[in-house]
């Protein structure tokens, strides 16, 4: 794998293979000393045309904890903001040689556009309604923790799917993993034709119980000024998860972050069922895990690296030293 | 009258002798190998092939049996011209319709400034008159600035030598204003062109409503943004008895509307381009900026229903909707990027190439198709006929080549069609009995 575009790079192995080694850093996350030598040396361009908090510093942490070094860069602020273009931008950051850019752009395949124009090794943080690629691969590790597997579950997505790169991302690797997946929400927030992507699609949550697993959406305040749906107050009487809804054997997750009273009841947000904390933490160790599978091994490392990072980093070996 | 509404750069009629040329005019009734004599940029002679002596003050041209076809018409192109001459001007525009086997082309007014006025209508026409490698005709503003909201001055901008008039880029949202548009056709004559959409249905989106879409996270246009405008403007031409002519269809719904438009005797008329024609939304999975367009690519279902169209004569002729875009504006992430797709130069060889090659339609209808426009627009109709000025377009239907593999003539490269493998190449145009474009290899072979 050179590059992470889009969940659909990976098959059900692959997936695996990421999931797994993340549970290994997971051990180091629990380590007095948060830091493996794996990446000593290897820069990672962190380039966000979007707000993020969760994203963007679980990317950072990630790349610290395998001890590469880091340079944030976001848009607001920028050269962007003089009317500089995404690839002179990014040809104009790669003079520093990143070995990765993780990109963040309202620009649906943004990501792939620039794997065509640097040698970095490029990881997709979100581009625009497209995909977001490691929210489903952090979600996937969640649920492995709680469930110990998702073959045959049933998940439903609930929510503004049309709007989400998380519905798009989750519904692909969801199923590549062996869940059933149905969305859920109002007609004009779900996009015609999405069923052609395997999932089946509900209008109301009558059918809630069935599900195993409930993924609900970030409802965005915006959509309301463009009439997507009459008003809030609407919305969650007939989509918010709340306790009368959800269900004690059900696990209830969401991408933050959470509008409570709208799409998630306050109640539901702080019970047991909810794993939205765990989410957070996978965030970081799953991004370690992608970054270590793109970065190490990939480029035979310069010899001063080599001797430094010896041979447990080395490709097959995925031992975090 | 009509004559003037076209211009053209200076041309030098040539004396010519195409010798054993397949001359296939459906409108002359010609489909038989012919020799074709060109005096003074007329079309002199007929005879049967190595009949006419060769007259060493003519240049000889050995045709082989390839095809002489009437030049091609294409009554919707932008060519940038003025104030975006980064992405085209009215010569390299004209090369590369040269280039495609065209005569003439007919240029859309969404210019910066727009063409909505005599005034600036009369120093274009000036331009071409010293630029234009072939004839161009300019179809001005429905409304002035393209606002749809007060109407441009349509009257002296046809005595200016407007061919018609179009918002194109944008509908005419207003039927309101639409219907004084076409109240007002009745004074100063001239086809009304419309872009279809409907922008409440089409806001936001950036490709077809689909399945694609739907995978890609792309906004969606869906097909009824277009169908619904056009069957409104169909029924107001109806009732104004009005000419309109409804551009760039892109969906069966609306291939449908314009079949029950005619069928009622409604004065319409309708175009499809290769691309609508050829490609559908599959061909957008990839986010290659060049297949970003307006309208856009739809399902296979639509496609099929549009060459079902063009066979018909439901549709009536092919544009290309030549839609030029500088590099740096294509290269950048598919919702941001311009739409449109340039076409001009690989027209004839696509369409032959993917439709009539493996059957679909016949050669004679496509022929008949690619000039079809001219009728349309009140233009005189390339003919292969003694006495008619020469616009006659010599293409070898056996050589291959790549699309773009030597460049292009437009100064524009966003072709949706580039490296595809196409049969159909064009060797050499004429238009007004000058030669407009001569394909290298091929001048050198005939020198």
């Amino acid at each position: 794998m050179n590059h992470l575009l889009s969940i659909e790079d990976l098959d059900r192995a692959g997936i695996e293979r990421i999931v797994e080694q993340a549970a290994r850093f997971a051990e180091v996350s629990d380590r007095e000393i948060k830091k493996v030598p794996a990446l000593r040396g290897r820069m990672v361009l962190n380039l966000f045309y979007e707000a993020s908090t969760r994203t963007r510093s679980s990317f950072e942490l990630a790349a610290k904890r395998l001890s590469a070094d880091v340079v944030n860069f976001a848009a607001s602020g920028s050269s962007v903001e003089k009317g500089e273009s995404l690839k002179d931008t990014v040809l104009t950051l790669s003079a520093h040689k990143p070995d990765a850019i993780v990109l963040r752009t309202p620009w649906a395949g943004a990501a792939e556009l620039v794997s065509n124009w640097v040698s970095a090794a490029i990881v997709n943080a979100g581009d625009g309604k497209h995909e977001h690629p490691t929210q489903a691969l952090l979600d996937v590790y969640t649920l492995h923790g709680r469930l110990g597997g998702i073959d045959g579950a049933s998940i439903w997505i609930v929510g503004d799917v049309a709007h989400s790169r998380v519905a798009r991302s989750n519904i692909i690797a969801f199923q590549r993993m062996g869940a059933k997946v149905t969305v859920a929400g109002p007609p004009t927030l779900i996009p015609r034709g999405i069923e052609a992507l395997g999932c089946d699609v509900r209008y109301t949550l009558a059918e809630l119980g069935s599900a195993d697993v409930v993924y609900a959406l970030r409802m965005q305040r915006e959509r309301m000024s463009e009439t997507w749906v009459p008003s809030l107050r609407e919305y969650a009487s007939w989509y918010q998860i709340n306790g009368r809804r959800l269900s004690p054997r059900q696990v209830l997750m969401h991408p933050g972050p959470v509008n409570r009273g709208v799409e998630l009841s306050g109640e539901v947000v702080d019970s047991p069922q909810a794993v939205i904390t765990a989410q957070v933490e996978a965030g970081v160790v799953v991004r370690m895990a992608v970054l270590y599978e793109l970065l190490s091994g990939t480029r035979p490392p310069s010899p001063a690296r080599a001797a430094s990072e010896g041979a447990g980093a080395a490709r097959g070996e995925r031992q975090p030293a | 009258m009509a004559q003037r509404r076209l211009v053209h750069g200076p041309l030098a009629p040539v004396d010519l002798l195409l010798r054993d040329v397949h001359v296939l005019d459906p409108r002359a009734g010609l489909h038989a190998r012919h020799d074709v004599r060109v005096r003074a940029g007329e079309v002199a002679e007929l005879a049967g092939p190595g009949e006419l002596s060769y007259d060493p003050a003519e240049e000889l041209v050995e045709g082989h049996g390839r095809h002489l076809l009437p030049a091609f018409v294409d009554p919707h192109v932008h060519l940038r011209t003025p104030g975006q001459e980064h992405k085209e001007d009215l010569e390299t525009g004209t090369r590369a319709a040269a280039a495609g086997g065209y005569a003439a082309v007919l240029a859309m007014p969404n210019t910066d400034p727009v063409l909505d006025s005599a005034p600036l209508l009369r120093s274009l026409r000036d331009a071409a008159a010293r630029e234009a490698r072939i004839s161009v005709g300019f179809l001005p503003a429905i409304t002035r600035g393209l606002q749809g909201e007060q109407l441009s001055e349509m009257a002296e901008l046809r005595e200016e030598g407007a061919v018609g008039f179009t918002d194109d880029g944008r509908p005419v949202q207003s039927a309101g204003m639409l219907r004084k548009a076409l109240q007002y056709q009745r004074l100063c004559g001239g086809v009304i062109a419309l872009h279809e959409e409907d922008p409440t249905l089409s806001r936001g989106g950036s490709m077809h409503e689909g399945t694609v879409s739907a995978a890609l996270g792309l906004g969606g246009i869906p097909t009824i943004a277009e169908s619904t405008m056009l069957a409104r403007d169909a029924a107001l031409a109806g009732y104004e008895d009005a000419r309109v002519h409804f551009q760039h269809l892109s969906c069966s719904a609306s291939v449908e509307a314009v079949a029950d438009a005619k069928a009622r005797g409604w004065r319409i008329s309708a175009e499809a381009s290769p691309h609508h024609l050829l490609l559908t939304e599959e061909d957008v999975r990839g986010m290659d900026t060049r297949m970003k367009m307006h309208p856009p690519l739809a399902t296979e279902a639509d496609r099929r229903a549009l060459i079902e169209g063009l066979r018909s004569g439901t549709i009536d002729c092919v544009a290309t909707d030549h839609a030029p875009h500088a590099r740096d504006e294509k290269e950048v992430p598919f919702e941001q990027a311009p739409m449109g797709t340039t076409g001009l130069e690989t027209a004839f060889a696509a369409l032959y190439t993917e439709l009539v090659l493996p059957g679909v339609l016949e050669l004679e209808l496509l022929v008949r198709r690619m000039s079809a426009a001219a009728e349309l627009f009140e233009l005189p109709t390339p003919l292969i006929a003694p006495g008619e000025p020469a616009n006659v377009t010599l293409v070898d239907l056996d050589a291959e080549f790549i699309a773009g593999e030597r460049g292009w003539e437009s100064r524009s490269e966003n072709c949706c069609f580039v490296g595809r493998r196409l049969r159909g190449r064009v060797l050499m145009t004429l238009s007004g009995g000058a030669v407009v474009y001569r394909e290298r290899a091929f001048s050198v072979v005939a020198a």
